[in-house]
């Protein structure tokens, strides 16, 4: 039966490339009440669809809910928990942090260690560039606290499936049951990746 | 062919069938009312406010199944019309509104009469639409009627620049519409079907229960059969009245806060429930861990977002209420020509004489009075007079709820009330959008006292149109249902509901040139109503009512639908009423 622990779901959403749209999701979840972690928009490779990578907040009861009225919208195409499946999840940050010469060393040693980039550079502070999943990001913020962080900008997350197929099913499908344990994917075997 | 972006929008309202239209110009939209001027064909109704058009579209679509449509300007006209947008969403009323918008180079500007339409009606429309390019008109308007019409039914909203109405741009009118990201799901799963057909001959004590969604896909007939074949009792909601007939042996009529006894406590025992385009609305459910408790619930609807949206279901169908009814039909000749279990068939005897002894314990019963008006003995009458042949239209209220319980229903969509949202104000502009749709049948606005004021000038727009709607107001003075709900919720303590200090109902009738009539003794109740009935125009019947009198069966917010209050509460009662009020 259904989970009900509130848990962190990441859902993929390809929507029609027209004015408003980002609106009319960003106002779905306001209406209804929804926790949004965090949202990002870019063009797929049509030029004509966009695709969202949103990090919701819920229990199975909401998740489902938010997946149905997403898919209600009628600029939306197609709605997939990554959840559910296999999949990579990246976030960037920028963040600008206090460079004493005292710490100048440390603080490129922990970008090392992160495999950061500095991309500016001033007498007094350091802008580095971070990607990685959310515990990753999380953990290089931490580090860098203790130095005193200036500024801070994070993309949102992005997410995609594992493996060789492309794995935007439509909500559709999956509606009128109720969802249950993940399929076995038939190419578990190229669902090798690397954890850097 | 080239043509003004005004005569492609009426153009294409030709196009798609419409014959009516409802609205009020303004500096936005003249480029239209100026092809208007000499465009045949298309009857124009002037309403006296926004919202008017907009329920006026509303009561057309009910009662015709077509798409209702609305012109008006922009900023506030189009600011007016939220209300009604809002109150189509709910209720799935497919229409089409359009508004008026600033030339596309002042958008933005802070321009007059200019206000952010389309973000505005965002969350209070199915879909909605800007069209900047004038070669957009034709496409944008094919699909908002589309949109508005198919899958769960809705409004639409259109935004029209008037540099586009004035501009000329090629005229196509596209025969299809193609959208990538919308397809409903007509046909339900067929397993999910014939798992339903089993249940439902399995169950000793089935319920039916019945909204607007077999209304707005014409499936009554199905719904008759489904329950006349499975000896199914049926209860309906308020948005589904008349899918049913009342008097059938197997009705239970209404359910929910203000819902018969035997419809409440069937569903309440039922050991099947098949919710066939209802949404298990709060005033239905009550408290929702104590509704059907131990039923196995089938739900029906078009919409995969209704489903365990309150209530988790366990034979979920996506589908169109009446092909899946018709499916479901077939599922369960077939399973019954293998025999139904005899224990089964037993135990819906017995499901059916219970039902019967809930019927007689606490049937739907008033105190009559002499001297007094009772408000559903005026119902009663007017469903005697009628037949159950009007079409009947509500405003909110006390008076909508005594319109639900004690009139007669014999037909879809012969009812129109606002159910979702609860609009006051609804009446009287909604029966003249029915009247319009059908001009040789006795529409009869059911109305409040407060809430036919929020709209009375629309008599001004039926006295114009002839449009001969009989309004009977159930004029009690003040805002009945707030009253009764601060008498056995809030302690007696009454706060802002009176409205004893008018106005005269009859003078004000007569000041828009309609005509009308006072009763204010139960025995002026028959003569007034069949002297409404039988004069030729608009007429305000102003029924001087029972001020104290209150809507029962009654379940207090949030409580559960077993606990109904059946008639005026003693202290105690009231106590605990008060305790088992949770804020909405």
């Amino acid at each position: 039966m259904l989970n009900n622990e509130p848990q962190k779901h990441t859902i993929a959403v390809l929507v029609e490339n027209r004015f408003g749209v980002l609106s009319r999701v960003a106002g779905l979840f306001s209406a209804r009440g929804y926790n949004i972690e965090s949202l990002s928009v870019g063009e797929t490779l049509d030029p004509t669809v966009s695709r969202m990578t949103l990090v919701v907040r819920g229990d199975a009861f909401v998740i489902e809910q938010v997946i149905k009225q997403l898919h209600k919208l009628i600029d939306v195409i197609k709605v997939t928990d990554l959840t559910e499946e296999n999949h990579v999840e990246r976030e960037m940050i920028l963040v600008k942090v206090n460079a004493e010469p005292t710490s100048r060393a440390e603080i490129l040693r922990i970008a090392d260690i992160f495999r950061a980039k500095v991309v500016d550079v001033t007498p007094a502070t350091y802008t580095l560039e971070a990607t990685g999943d959310e515990s990753k990001v999380t953990a290089i913020v931490e580090l860098l606290r203790p130095f005193g962080i200036q500024e801070l900008v994070r993309t949102g997350k992005v997410a995609i499936a594992r493996g060789a197929k492309a794995r935007l099913r439509r909500a559709g499908e999956t509606l009128g049951k109720v969802r249950g344990p993940v399929p076995e994917s038939k190419e578990a075997v190229r669902d090798i990746g690397f954890e850097d | 062919m080239k043509l003004t972006g005004a005569r492609i929008f009426l153009e294409c309202l030709k196009r798609e069938g419409v014959d009516v239209l409802f609205g009020l110009p303004g500096g936005a939209v003249l480029p239209i009312y100026d092809a208007l001027y000499d465009f045949a064909g298309l009857r124009h109704i002037l309403v006296r406010q926004e919202a008017a058009a907009g329920h006026a579209a509303e009561g057309y679509a009910r009662t015709t199944g077509k798409v209702g449509v609305a012109l008006v300007t922009s900023g506030p006209a189009a600011t007016n019309l939220v209300t009604a947008l809002q109150d189509a969403y709910m209720d799935s009323m497919p229409i089409v509104a359009f508004t008026g918008q600033v030339p596309t180079h002042l958008i933005g500007n802070d321009a007059f009469q200019e206000a952010d339409n389309v973000g505005i009606t965002r969350p209070c429309t199915k879909h909605n639409f800007l069209v900047k390019d004038g070669t957009d008109l034709g496409p944008t308007i094919k699909e908002a009627f589309y949109l508005a019409a198919t899958g769960r039914p809705g409004p639409v909203h259109v935004d029209l620049p008037k540099d586009v109405l004035v501009k000329e741009w090629s005229f196509e009118y596209p025969d299809k519409v193609h959208l990538r990201s919308y397809n409903p799901t007509y046909d339900g799963h067929p397993g999910q079907i014939k798992k339903a057909a089993r249940a439902i001959l399995k169950a000793k004590r089935p319920v039916l229960y019945v909204g607007g969604g077999v209304i707005s896909s014409d499936a009554s007939e199905e719904v008759r059969r489904l329950a006349e074949t499975t000896q199914t009792p049926v209860t309906t909601t308020l948005m589904g009245l008349g899918a049913f007939p009342s008097d059938h042996p197997l009705s239970l009529e209404m359910l929910g806060m203000h819902g018969t006894y035997y419809a409440n406590m069937a569903v309440h025992h039922s050991d099947c429930l098949i919710a066939v385009g209802a949404r298990f609305d709060d005033r239905v459910t009550g408290k929702v861990e104590m509704f059907a408790p131990s039923a196995e619930i089938i739900h029906i609807d078009i919409d995969p977002s209704s489903i365990s949206k309150n209530i988790q279901v366990h034979i979920p169908i996506v589908g169109d209420c009446r092909r899946v009814l018709a499916r479901l039909i077939k599922e369960v000749e077939a399973e019954t020509q293998q025999g139904v279990p005899s224990l089964a068939r037993e135990a819906r005897k017995q499901w059916h004489e219970q039902i019967a002894r809930w019927k007689a314990e606490f049937p739907l019963r008033y105190d009559w009075d002499d001297e007094v008006i009772k408000p559903e003995y005026v119902i009663q009458e007017i469903s005697n007079l009628t037949r159950g042949e009007a079409l009947i239209v509500t405003g909110v209220g006390q008076h909508q709820m005594w319109a639900a319980q004690y009139y007669r229903f014999k037909h879809p969509r012969a009812w129109c009330t606002s159910g979702g949202l609860g609009t006051m104000g609804y009446g009287l502009p909604t029966a003249m959008g029915v009247q319009a749709a059908h001009p040789d049948k006795l529409v009869v606005n059911i109305d409040g006292d407060g809430s036919f004021q929020m709209n009375s000038q629309e008599l001004a727009t039926v006295y114009e149109n002839r449009l001969p709607v009989k309004t009977v107001i159930i004029n009690n003075g003040c805002h009945g249902m707030v009253r009764q709900w601060q008498e056995i919720i809030y302690k007696e303590r009454y706060c802002s509901i009176d409205l004893s200090a008018g106005p005269d109902f009859v003078k004000l009738a007569e000041a828009y040139g309609c005509v009308g009539i006072r009763a204010t003794k139960p025995s002026e109740v028959v003569p007034a109503l069949e002297k409404a009935f039988s004069t030729p125009g608009p007429v305000v019947v102003d029924m001087v009512v029972d001020r104290e009198e209150n809507v029962f069966p009654m379940v207090p917010a949030g409580g559960a639908n077993k606990d109904m209050i059946l008639e005026r509460p003693g202290k105690e009662a009231k106590a605990k009423a008060a305790r088992s009020q949770t804020g909405f």
